[in-house]
């Protein structure tokens, strides 16, 4: 009876975080749908309907992949699937995804089909990459999101690119002008040339400052930040369940998924943190240390799935950037004297060695985890570039006959699944590394003098 | 003297020549160093066959920090494509 009542409680505990998980989706959801934006075009966007490679063949339904390969080619195809976007793009269909914004009129939140639409599509002059206009509010080139009210139009951005254009040539015209100083003999010459640069260069400081485009505060769902949130969910809902499991079983033996997590914490902390930190002090960094692992190794693993959305968590530059500072801060909160004096003077090293080596040492303390950073963005996003790679080729070869499809698609097929089983080793060994490097930092930093 | 104004020249016009052989010299980097690391592990686990795990673990490991240093560069050169 015991064993129903406590089956029945962690049943109702998992229901619990299902319930917690479902309305927070929900939740934003329903707040964007109930302000959504049902602006249409008007006179100020430019048609796109001069770009013949944007409007596809299949219609509204197309994939965004299949587009972006169109437009822009198999750089285009690769770039969109390895960067952040403001929908979800889920075995073909797209998903929109919440926009939410600070503004200067308090906070603003609609879905993004308001952007992603086919009438939408707008070409700015002078500026790279896609662009979709939402009314006449804001507009969104490559993703992000800028302001278009106060620059009155989608020609108020194309004003601004010129202005900055017109800064350029004031300075070629600045550079000209020093040349033709160079060469000038008498006093008055020179003066004159001085005058007329000193007005060029303030002109050209005046355009520049009016040409910068502004952009509302962006917080909103992107894929990433749902690829957080999924990842997030998922690691407390194992743990969670892990946990109460080893309360409700103290003294027996490990059972169902208790006997899949065991082996791992027990490895992040008998074999990384115990080693590199030292068996008094591991404790206070282990939880970290795990947390770091899992999330990492989920992160990659999240992104590995097929047809799911292709997230790109780990591989995106600002989420491995917070992973880093937080370990730097870490380091340097915990630093203890030999710490510091290992850094700042290294004992056994005569003095004017010194000079050269502590500002190498202070520079190292923000190096290590600037490398940290690089090297997890780096493999995550260089092993989707490649599969991604690897499909453009059958599509590029395939462009010239029937036949180059399937041979092709063979041989590719091949590759790529033998570069996808690397990729599941380099999942983990990520992981392994970031935490590995981590936790030796830490050990550094808290290491007892011992000479 | 014209040698170097056509190679200027390429160097000025095409920043994908330039990030090609850069991310290609990285990967020559990453080759030669993985292979040195390869190379010594598999030897030492020739000689010493029962400690062969450990090697293992420490094989992979090394080459996942070699493998950084060869991404640093790729990542600069996607940058000097894009940027």
């Amino acid at each position: 009876m015991t064993s129903k009542i406590n089956t029945l409680k962690s049943f109702s505990s998992k229901f619990g975080l299902l319930t917690i998980a479902a309305t927070f989706a929900f939740s934003f959801a329903g707040i964007c749908s109930a302000q959504d934006h049902h602006e249409k075009i008007n006179e100020h966007v430019d048609d796109a309907a001069d770009h013949e490679n944007i409007h596809s063949e299949e219609g509204e339904g197309a994939p965004a992949g299949w587009k972006s390969w169109k437009s822009d080619g198999p750089g285009g195809f690769i770039m969109h699937h390895v960067a952040d976007g403001h929908q979800m793009e889920w075995a073909g269909f797209q998903i929109p995804l919440p926009v939410m914004l600070w503004t200067d009129e308090g906070f603003q939140c609609f879905s993004s089909s308001n952007f992603y639409q086919e009438e939408n599509e707008a070409h700015v002059h002078g500026m790279e990459g896609h662009a979709f206009s939402m009314g006449d509010e804001y507009i969104m080139i490559n993703e992000v999101i800028y302001y278009l009210k106060e620059n009155g139009g989608i020609h108020g951005i194309e004003e601004k690119v010129m202005k900055a254009e017109e800064a350029d040539l004031l300075l070629a015209e600045i550079a000209i002008l020093e040349k033709e100083k160079e060469k000038a003999n008498t006093n008055d010459e020179k003066t004159s040339l001085n005058n007329e640069i000193a007005a060029l260069s303030t002109e050209e400081k005046q355009l520049r400052k009016s040409a910068i485009i502004t952009a509302p505060f962006d917080i909103s769902i992107t894929k990433n930040v749902l690829g957080l949130f999924l990842v997030m969910f998922i690691m407390v809902f194992i743990f969670l369940r892990v946990a109460k499991r080893y309360k409700k079983r103290e003294g027996q033996a490990p059972k169902g998924i208790q006997n899949l997590f065991e082996p791992l914490i027990l490895f992040v902390r008998d074999d990384i943190a115990v080693p590199s930190i030292g068996k008094q002090k591991a404790d206070k960094f282990t939880p970290f240390l795990l947390s770091v692992f899992f999330f990492i190794w989920f992160a990659n693993l999240l992104g590995l799935i097929p047809f799911l959305v292709g997230f790109n968590i780990a591989g995106t530059m600002s989420i491995t950037l917070v992973l880093a500072v937080v370990v730097f801060v870490i380091t340097t909160i915990n630093g203890n004297k030999t710490y510091w004096g290992h850094m700042l003077a290294v004992p056994g090293v005569p003095k004017w060695v010194l000079i050269l080596l502590t500002p190498i040492e202070i520079l190292q303390m923000f190096i290590k985890p600037t490398v940290l950073m690089i090297r997890l963005t780096a493999n995550i996003t260089a092993g989707h570039i490649i599969i991604l790679a690897f499909v453009s080729l059958i599509f590029l070869f395939g462009a010239g006959s029937e036949g180059a499809y399937w041979g092709v698609g063979a041989g590719s097929a091949i590759f790529m699944i033998f570069m996808y089983l690397i990729e599941f080793l380099v999942a983990f060994l990520q992981a392994y590394v970031f935490t590995l490097l981590a936790a030796i930092y830490f050990g550094s930093a808290v290491e007892e003098a011992h000479h | 003297m014209d040698v170097l104004n056509v190679m200027l020249e390429i160097g000025g016009m095409s920043q994908g020549i330039t990030a090609g052989l850069g991310a290609g010299m990285a990967a020559v980097g990453a080759g030669i160093g993985i292979g040195k690391v390869g190379g010594s592990a598999v030897e030492a686990m020739a000689r010493q066959p029962e400690m062969a795990n450990d090697i293992r673990t420490n094989m992979i490991l090394i080459a996942a920090l070699v493998e950084g240093a060869a991404l640093f560069a790729i990542i600069v050169c996607l940058l000097a494509v894009l940027g």
